[in-house]
């Protein structure tokens, strides 16, 4: 790198990207221009592509279309390696360190001087390094044992010691306390005094605007618009990160009776800090939804209740009567189902067949003896998939070769081949197309009709507003807000999903 | 207009994934069929290059000399479907011989082999507890115990062999049905228990849930460490019978026998083509692993080619298979 280079004003700028994951269009057309030694903070919901943007920066993923520039030299990264070359590095929720070897070692891994590594070489080094760049974080402790923002802490180092020019952080203050992200954004600072450029990404829309001095904000992998924060307010930014979404057209909601019974209430459910004393109740017939950001607790809880996580403390009553959830196969015999979140990782046998993987939970509906009743397991699916309208060729096809949509909807059938009480749904319409998705808003509003009680979460807040007929807002591990479904707008429930780490505290007494 | 790109976007994305597809269809179909093409490949070419190689004789030898491994695999096809890997087949084998030669020495023959499948069963528990319980390892647990197993058969028998003399005890080993060996029936038999538990029950179905992706088994309700533990004691079961045959064809019990059986076990049901990582397998693919390392034995044998060789080519063998399953795999992710 030339001298002249290294004083251009930009530092990067990726022109004309899009990048596409199966039915998933990530990023489409987005061209943003990153100044040298500048905070430059990506903001979008879930889903919007700043992630995947970082990614490409970094060169962890590669674009199908468009250019990236660095001080005006076009580059092509194959491999993070490629990119680290360029002195741009990723900070990822995943730290990627070595938990049993010490912290300068860490920061010097794949660096070392020599083949034979000397302790007191590599404390040097370390010490001279801390001095420079004024992080205080001792050369030998094991990094396993430090709390997660010291590891942060070691992974920004490690960066420096690369001499790092461009550092991408997604999302790093999702697992860190309010203190311990006052003391990142001190960091942060202290950075870009060392003339380092940081692309921040996060949808903590404080956190962007306390720190970054340009914003760009992304919707459903399209930028919306770049500008500089201080001509940006929390309701600015809400306004372009939402936007007018296409239209889905949801179907129409027909409420519980007033006087339907009670199917499922938990009292008092912990497992702190994940969940700290939830109680909430689902009657017959209601979508009952949960809304909150990633991290929030709301998994955690619904994972929980189907018994696929321990839980210490929670009176679980299915019709009134108390029951006990030890694993999920507990829940399943009491009528309870649960959609994980992954499809690939929880929920399908990828490379098994749609009819193994639909009728899995409950074989005993199509065997004798243990003994599989073939006729009859080829007829509850096939009868399944006509009802679910699954486009596969036959039943034999390996789950991996459907799409998306088609997938989860031998997820649903899984657990409809025999009716569930409560039915706990989390993203239901994940990483799916917008026909597929409709299928699966009809579906889960029938289902409801029938009686069935049914728990939504979805990070597409739209879906939840449209959908449930009650919603209860989960921030830091609780339930802090309440709203009736229909009546409320994102405006109102949005702000209650805001903050954890900046401001926004002063609500937490809200209910 | 929006649509319009929607659609060539679509199309792009259909090219792209039938271009991926063609390139699985390689690997994989290698692997789904590969291991039978190269079998029928040399038994024509046996057939051809051997005037005996045909011959009821020596046909009926490769399956008898197959047995052996073949039950004991049968019961290791179970395990690694789910995930598992058992090491300790040959100690449990060699165990089993043993208690079954002292017992019938004792008790009379019945007893004997009572004992004995009792005995590879509890071996087979102890290590689905290890496994499942004890959170350890399976190939680490299944090293430990097969050298603890190997080690007590040894203490039991002071390092000596036991010997029975008694010709009811050699009859399981030896006996016969017209020139058809005990032995065969029971390899067929594990073969086809093995293709109906995989391939007709609830049980098999939870055993591929469980080694193709634990976590979703688990979230559908499959009890995935009893699945565990159960191949474990089923491979504990196998092992015993392949104990009881090996002891009374040889009407004798003794604390080393078997070395090395382990590994040709594990090797024929890797040959045969079920993945090594869990999810998927099947009976027939460990029918022909085991008959295929067989048969590259009998053609050194009967083209004459230099025995010394023989362990080189099993060895090249077992690395191709296990190479296009790690390659194919690679590509379907």
């Amino acid at each position: 790198m030339t001298e002249v280079e290294v004083k251009s004003p930009v530092h990067l700028e990726v022109r004309n990207i899009s990048k596409r994951f199966g039915a998933t269009q990530a990023l489409a057309d987005v061209s943003i221009t990153f100044e040298r030694g500048r905070i430059h903070g990506l903001i979008g919901e879930n889903g919007a592509g700043k992630s995947t943007l970082g990614k490409i920066i970094c060169g962890v993923y590669q674009p199908d279309k468009g250019q990236i520039f660095v001080a005006g030299r076009a580059v092509r990264y194959l491999q993070p390696r490629d990119a680290m070359r360029d002195k741009i590095t990723i900070i990822s929720q995943e730290l990627m360190l070595q938990p049993y070897r010490s912290v300068a070692e860490n920061v010097f891994l794949g660096i070392e001087h020599r083949a034979i590594v000397s302790k007191q070489e590599t404390r040097k080094r370390f010490v001279e390094l801390a001095k420079n760049t004024k992080f205080d974080i001792p050369a030998d402790a094991r990094v396993g044992t430090l709390s997660v923002a010291v590891q942060q802490q070691v992974a920004i180092l490690r960066s420096l010691a690369r001499n790092t020019r461009l550092i991408v952080m997604d999302e790093p203050t999702a697992p860190l306390t309010s203190d311990e992200a006052e003391k990142l954004f001190e960091n942060i600072r202290r950075l870009r005094e060392l003339d380092i450029t940081i692309i921040y990404i996060s949808h903590f829309l404080n956190e962007v605007l306390n720190i970054c001095e340009t914003v760009s904000v992304l919707r459903d992998g399209q930028l919306i618009h770049t500008s500089p924060t201080s001509c940006e307010s929390p309701d600015t930014l809400v306004s372009a990160m939402l936007g007018r979404q296409f239209a889905l057209t949801f179907p129409e909601r027909v409420f519980p009776r007033k006087d339907a019974p009670v199917v499922f209430s938990v009292e008092g459910l912990s497992q702190p800090p994940k969940i700290v004393d939830i109680s909430l109740e689902i009657r017959e017939g209601e979508i009952l939804g949960l809304v909150g950001f990633v991290g929030s607790g709301r998994t955690e809880i619904v994972r929980a209740i189907f018994g696929a996580d321990h839980h210490c403390a929670g009176i679980f009553k299915l019709d009134g009567k108390p029951i006990k959830i030890r694993n999920p196969h507990e829940a399943i015999a009491q009528g309870i189902a649960m959609l994980p979140e992954s499809r690939a990782k929880q929920g399908l046998l990828l490379q098994r067949s749609i009819i193994e993987n639909l009728t899995l939970p409950h074989l005993e509906a199509v065997s004798r003896a243990g003994i599989i009743l073939g006729n009859k397991e080829r007829q509850e699916v096939s009868k399944m998939m006509h009802r679910l309208d699954v486009r596969a060729s036959h039943l034999e096809t390996p789950v991996r070769t459907l799409s998306g949509g088609n997938q989860q909807k031998v997820l649903f059938g899984k657990w409809l081949l025999v009716k569930p009480r409560l039915l706990l749904a989390d993203e239901p319409t994940r990483g799916i197309d917008v026909g597929s998705k409709r299928a699966i808003y009809n579906l889960i509003s029938s289902l409801a009709k029938e009686g069935m009680a049914v728990l939504l979460i979805s990070s597409e807040h739209e879906e939840v507003l449209e959908l449930a007929h009650r919603i209860l807002v989960i921030r830091d591990s609780r339930v802090v807000a309440e709203f009736a479904g229909g009546t409320t707008t994102m405006d109102a429930v949005l702000p209650e999903c805001f903050s954890t780490s900046a401001g926004g505290d002063e609500r937490k007494n809200r209910i | 207009m929006n649509h319009i790109k929607n659609v060539e976007a679509q199309q792009g994305v259909s090219a792209i994934r039938t271009n991926i597809s063609l390139r699985h269809l390689d690997l994989s179909s290698l692997r789904d069929y590969g291991i039978a093409f190269s079998f029928v490949l040399l038994f024509l070419l046996l057939s051809f290059s051997s005037p005996v190689f045909l011959t009821k004789g020596n046909l009926l030898n490769i399956v008898d000399q197959s047995a052996l491994i073949g039950v004991i695999a049968a019961g290791g096809t179970l395990v690694m479907i789910a995930g598992g890997l058992d090491i300790s087949t040959a100690a449990i084998f060699s165990f089993v011989g043993v208690v079954n030669a002292s017992v019938a020495l004792r008790y009379g023959v019945i007893p004997g082999m009572i004992t004995g499948i009792c005995a590879g069963m509890i071996l087979g528990a102890f290590n689905g507890f290890l496994v499942t319980v004890g959170r350890i390892n399976a190939i680490i647990a299944t090293l430990a115990t097969s050298i603890l197993f190997r080690g007590i058969a040894l203490a039991l028998t002071k390092g000596f062999l036991i010997y029975n003399p008694d010709p009811a005890f050699a009859v399981l080993g030896r006996g016969s049905v017209g020139s058809v060996q005990f032995t065969c029936f029971f390899f067929a038999c594990a073969i086809a228990i093995l293709w109906f538990i995989l391939s007709r029950t609830t049980f098999g179905r939870y055993i591929y849930a469980t080694g193709g992706n634990a976590e979703a088994a688990k979230l559908s309700g499959v009890r995935t460490k009893l699945v565990t533990f159960i191949t474990f004691i089923i491979s504990g079961f196998t092992c015993s019978i392949a104990g009881l045959i090996m002891s009374s064809r040889v009407a004798t019990g003794q604390a080393d026998s078997g070395q090395g059986m382990e590994i040709s076990a594990i090797a024929a049901i890797v040959i045969g083509g079920t993945s090594i990582a869990g999810g998927e397998g099947s009976a027939w693919r460990t029918a022909i692993g085991v008959l295929l390392l067989t048969l590259i034995g009998n053609g050194f044998n009967l083209l004459d080619w230099p025995a010394t060789l023989q362990q080189a080519f099993r060895g090249l063998i077992i690395l191709i298979a296990v190479a296009i399953d790690a390659w194919s795999r690679k590509r379907a992710q």
